[in-house]
């Protein structure tokens, strides 16, 4: 379980996958002008990432790894299908979004109309061939781990997204030099974001070390109010 | 689609290489494959190979994409232009596993991810779905052009300011500057330090051409 929320927190904060790895950005300073449209786009990004990965880590495992055919014939145990990685990742991905498509027309009309432009788009949304891709060359353990890979990086891009609409939204009312409106702004802001999204790598995620930490804070604050 | 005999250089083709490389850059302009422009500009050279793959990939597919143009359905268009794409993209993978294997170490993910770089998805939409091969290879010429200006001025002053070095030779070093009490940057290094180096250079652009500055 600790190594799940472990996934989890890193790939939401430290692995961000705007911050971190700059991926998803063309979506991201396209459909980030308002707070309503963005979320929208959040949501879908994290519907189809904890979708996309577990399924491309089955196929990774049971197809495309060397000696991944295995289960098949014993004769297929040096059969090293990789080369193929992409073409099939990508194909997954375009039918996933199709289905995912098909899927919220039919049983969610309001839903479908407020992300109908944005599904097709996320089919060549680089964050989710980017989280396949990472999950395939950090190898994780298991199904379980990829899924969870898998949201904790739709989330991470979900957050990022909406907190740079808000910013957009409010910068409109400041004096920005006339050069640097729309998009120049824009990058600055997001480095500075990413600047301040650094400072989570320091987290130490081990559960002992954090208790500790926080009776020390409570035991300082009792101190502090005793003397008040 | 007109017929005549247009020469192969003619203002007009010559104009589809040009208008990238300012007025209609894809990264600064048209806000293409921002993604991988902004991910690998620590260093020069990874910069410059990934610059060349996608040039290779972009000029191909514009070109095999025009050449099918009258065969593809449109409701399936996307996926048949994601397998072009595909296709060419495991041919620079494995090329440059081959041949240059650190870089492609270096450049880790980012090959495979010049499939969904969205600027070659938009160029084949907009441009090589309705023109012939020849005008829609300038246009993959300039359009890889246009998007290799930034990324290689990007990491040169990325590496230069933050490594002190340029392909890996020490510059700064060699100016003997690290003796005056000059030192690097290492700021210049973090992913966004990126960010902010290509709003600047977004800036100087619209500084010098007003007719790109944005209303907010």
């Amino acid at each position: 379980m600790q190594d799940l929320a472990n996934i989890f927190i890193k790939s939401i904060f430290i692995d961000n996958m705007v911050f971190a790895y700059f991926l998803g950005m063309c979506s991201y300073l396209a459909v980030s002008k308002t707070v309503k449209t963005s979320v929208g786009l959040g949501l879908a990004v994290v519907f189809v990432l904890g979708i996309t990965v577990p399924v491309n880590y089955t196929l990774e495992n049971y197809v495309l790894k060397e000696g991944a055919l295995t289960w098949l014939n014993e004769g297929f145990s040096t059969v090293d299908l990789s080369f193929l990685t992409f073409i099939l990742f990508i194909a997954v991905i375009a039918s996933m979004v199709q289905l995912v498509e098909m899927i919220v027309e039919k049983f969610s009309p309001a839903l479908y109309s407020s992300l109908g432009i944005f599904l097709p788009l996320i089919a060549v949304n680089c964050a989710i061939l980017g989280a396949s891709l990472f999950m395939q060359e950090r190898a994780y353990g298991t199904i379980g781990e990829a899924t969870v890979f898998g949201l904790g990086s739709g989330i991470g891009w979900f957050l990022a997204i909406v907190g740079i609409a808000a910013i957009r939204e409010k910068i409109r009312y400041s004096n920005v030099p006339p050069a640097l409106r729309g998009l120049g702004i824009t990058f600055i802001i997001t480095g500075l974001m990413g600047i301040a999204f650094m400072s989570f790598m320091g987290i130490k995620l081990e559960d002992s070390k954090k208790e500790v930490s926080t009776e020390e804070f409570v035991q300082v604050e009792n101190n502090e109010t005793k003397i008040n | 689609m007109s017929d005549k005999k247009e020469a192969l250089f003619s203002k007009k083709n010559l104009k589809l290489v040009k208008d990238p490389l300012d007025d209609n850059n894809p990264i600064t302009v048209q806000v293409l494959g921002i993604c991988s422009a902004l991910a690998i500009t620590v260093q020069l050279k990874p910069a410059v190979v990934m610059a060349l793959s996608t040039f290779f990939v972009m000029c191909t597919a514009n070109v095999v994409v025009s050449l099918m143009r009258n065969m593809i359905p449109s409701r399936i268009r996307i996926i048949i232009q994601l397998v072009v794409i595909a296709t060419l993209v495991i041919l620079v993978d494995q090329t440059l596993k081959a041949f240059v294997y650190d870089v492609s170490k270096e450049l880790s993910v980012f090959v495979g991810l010049i499939i969904t770089n969205c600027i070659i998805m938009g160029r084949l939409e907009a441009f090589a779905l309705a023109n012939n091969p020849w005008k829609s290879f300038m246009d993959g010429f300039g359009n890889s052009l246009g998007y290799a200006l930034p990324l290689i001025v990007v990491a040169f002053f990325r590496e230069l300011l933050g490594a002190g070095t340029l392909f890996g030779y020490p510059v700064i070093e060699k100016l003997g500057l690290y003796e005056l009490g000059y030192e690097n940057n290492g700021m210049m290094i973090l992913p966004p330090m990126a960010l902010v180096t290509c709003g600047v250079y977004i800036w100087i652009q619209r500084m010098r051409n007003k007719k790109l500055i944005e209303e907010n």
